[in-house]
């Protein structure tokens, strides 16, 4: 069934039709209407799921690291402070090997208060263990919830499922709806090795001393390098079932490209328009999409960009005292390669400001046109440099 | 590509009129995307709501900034809002006004207007001191843009007014058929 669906209420339907028996989850803009959804989804008893109302996101968390300790598939969504409230949780949450799904609404962070999108707040939790999408459109965001529980169920990790502010949360637009019967072939109950159970007493999350944090530590990478064989496993399985995939990266006009874009989120989406319009006029641009940031897809990227001469990457997040996050993340992927692209790391859009069509085609043409950056980043559309 | 900006004040419904045409759309089988404007919305401060629509889908997630055409939720919006910003030429410019088409100077538009708030009231839509006129703008606009039938509106106000459903369906249906250009 297709239905039009807010991204904020596609969240809520991934979340039901996972069949999260437990979620907690406290509201923030622009995450809000996640929260109404699944409360009033779950009054309505068409979500079968335990609702916990809770004072804060590390309350919210820490139920849903209780409720998946004990078995139960467990959700919450929140956003940036929210996020960050989080922080301490989301290590713990990793270490103790629980697949929580949590939706987070990119939202840029205080001070100065802003509710628009900028992807820093998740980026931010980047080595917290966590797998995190990075969606374009809200059938991706319903279809990688979905994806989310059997990777993180399979590789015991938790996932962190990333839209957009506004551009996705508040936007309403077709999203096809799959059967509850496809979805639970899909996806089966959740069966854990380990579980809080009183007949059977286990202890979670103990003192681990120097003779065993650091093997903790190294399962989880190895988790971590798995678990990019299992998201690819895990889209074709879906792929064969519902007939969409997405995969960790996608390549768009890439083979015979001079110039590749990289983009994330729904920054794509608008790339894509711009590369089909600019492929029209003999530019030989092609579009790469990052989706999954960790794990990190450096070989698939390096792949990717293997006969390119230029890269722009354009990064909606920075890491004060370095730079776009994406770009130092690929800067550090190609090290590997043999002839490597330059590199040209444009920052763009930070709390929410627009990225617009115009703006994409001249960081394109600003990539043909010059054989390397001339700055350290790329500033795009500053107003007030002098501020 | 259509692209459509509605001008309205919180609490007028300017959000779920977008919806509403979106949902219209969609039953004839176009690809839509609507949203708001993106700003913390307040009771009676002006606000913007948004839709695209065309026979692909639609990969553009950026503001709209030359619309298509614009409706007008509350005439007094006029006067500190810029409601024709960006507008296309020969674009339609829908106005909820009591006055005559005179009193509203757009040379490079075209103008057309429909009494809503006395249509809402006349059918109890919202109160008589804050109507409820998106679902009834809506009747007019279908018939001025034929963008979409009566029939796939009547469905789209069908599936998403809350309370009142006929009344909503009955007022639409009078503008799609009074509205003048």
């Amino acid at each position: 069934m297709k239905k039009l669906l807010m991204g904020n209420h596609t969240v809520s339907w991934g979340a039901m039709l996972a069949r999260a028996q437990v979620i907690a989850a406290y509201p923030i803009t622009p995450q809000t209407q996640i929260v109404e959804e699944l409360a009033t989804l779950c009054a309505e008893g068409k979500a079968k799921a335990q609702f916990i109302k809770v004072e804060s996101e590390h309350s919210a968390l820490a139920s849903c690291i209780g409720a998946s300790a004990a078995g139960a598939r467990a959700f919450t969504a929140t956003s940036s402070q929210g996020l960050a409230l989080m922080h301490e949780l989301l290590h713990w949450a990793a270490g103790a090997r629980l697949p929580i799904v949590m939706a987070n609404v990119n939202r840029a962070m205080a001070p100065g208060w802003n509710i628009w999108t900028e992807q820093t707040d998740s980026l931010a939790q980047r080595d917290t263990g966590w797998i995190q999408f990075y969606c374009e459109n809200n059938q991706e965001i319903l279809d990688s919830i979905i994806q989310a529980y059997k990777i993180s169920e399979t590789v015991s990790l938790p996932s962190m499922i990333v839209l957009d502010a506004f551009f996705l949360s508040h936007t309403t637009e077709p999203v096809e709806i799959p059967p509850q019967e496809l979805v639970d072939k899909f996806l089966p109950p959740y069966k854990p090795q380990y579980k809080l159970d009183p007949k059977e007493p286990h202890a979670f999350g103990g003192l681990s001393s120097t003779e065993y944090y650091y093997e903790l530590r190294y399962k989880i990478q190895k988790a971590m390098e798995r678990a990019k064989e299992v998201i690819e496993e895990t889209d074709e399985k879906f792929n064969q079932i519902f007939e969409r995939k997405y995969g960790l990266i996608e390549e768009i006009e890439t083979s015979d490209a001079e110039v590749i874009l990289v983009t994330s989120s729904t920054i794509t989406s608008t790339a894509r328009f711009v590369t089909e319009q600019l492929r029209k006029t003999g530019k030989k641009i092609g579009l790469l999409k990052v989706r999954v940031f960790r794990p990190f897809p450096s070989s698939e990227i390096r792949d990717a960009l293997s006969n390119c001469e230029k890269v722009a990457v354009i990064d909606r997040n920075i890491s004060f005292g370095s730079g776009g996050i994406f770009a130092s993340e690929i800067k550090s992927a190609i090290q590997k390669m043999g002839k490597q692209p330059v590199i040209f790391p444009f920052i763009a859009g930070l709390g929410g400001r627009d990225i617009t069509v115009p703006q994409i085609e001249e960081m394109i043409n600003y990539t043909f046109e010059n054989a390397k950056p001339k700055e350290e980043i790329l500033w795009r559309g500053l107003k007030y440099e002098n501020i | 590509m259509i692209e459509i900006r509605i001008h309205g004040r919180g609490g007028q419904g300017s959000v779920v009129a977008s919806k509403i045409f979106a949902e219209a759309l969609f039953l004839e089988g176009k690809y839509v995307q609507a949203f708001p404007e993106f700003g913390t919305e307040r009771r009676g401060a002006p606000v913007q709501a948004f839709v695209r629509c065309g026979e692909t889908p639609i990969l553009v997630r950026s503001n709209i900034y030359e619309p298509d055409h614009v409706i007008v939720l509350d005439a007094s919006l006029i006067e500190m809002v810029n409601v024709v910003s960006g507008l296309k030429r020969s674009g339609f410019i829908l106005i909820n006004s009591d006055l005559g088409s005179g009193n509203y100077n757009f040379p490079e538009y075209r103008v057309a207007l429909v009494d809503a708030t006395k249509i809402a009231v006349r059918h109890k839509l919202g109160t008589p001191t804050t109507p409820i006129v998106n679902t009834v703008i809506l009747g007019a606009f279908a018939k001025i843009t034929n963008l979409v039938s009566f029939t796939s509106l009547e469905k789209a106000v069908r599936d998403y007014a809350p309370v009142k459903i006929d009344e909503n369906v009955a007022a639409a249906k009078e503008t799609y058929e009074n509205v003048k250009i």
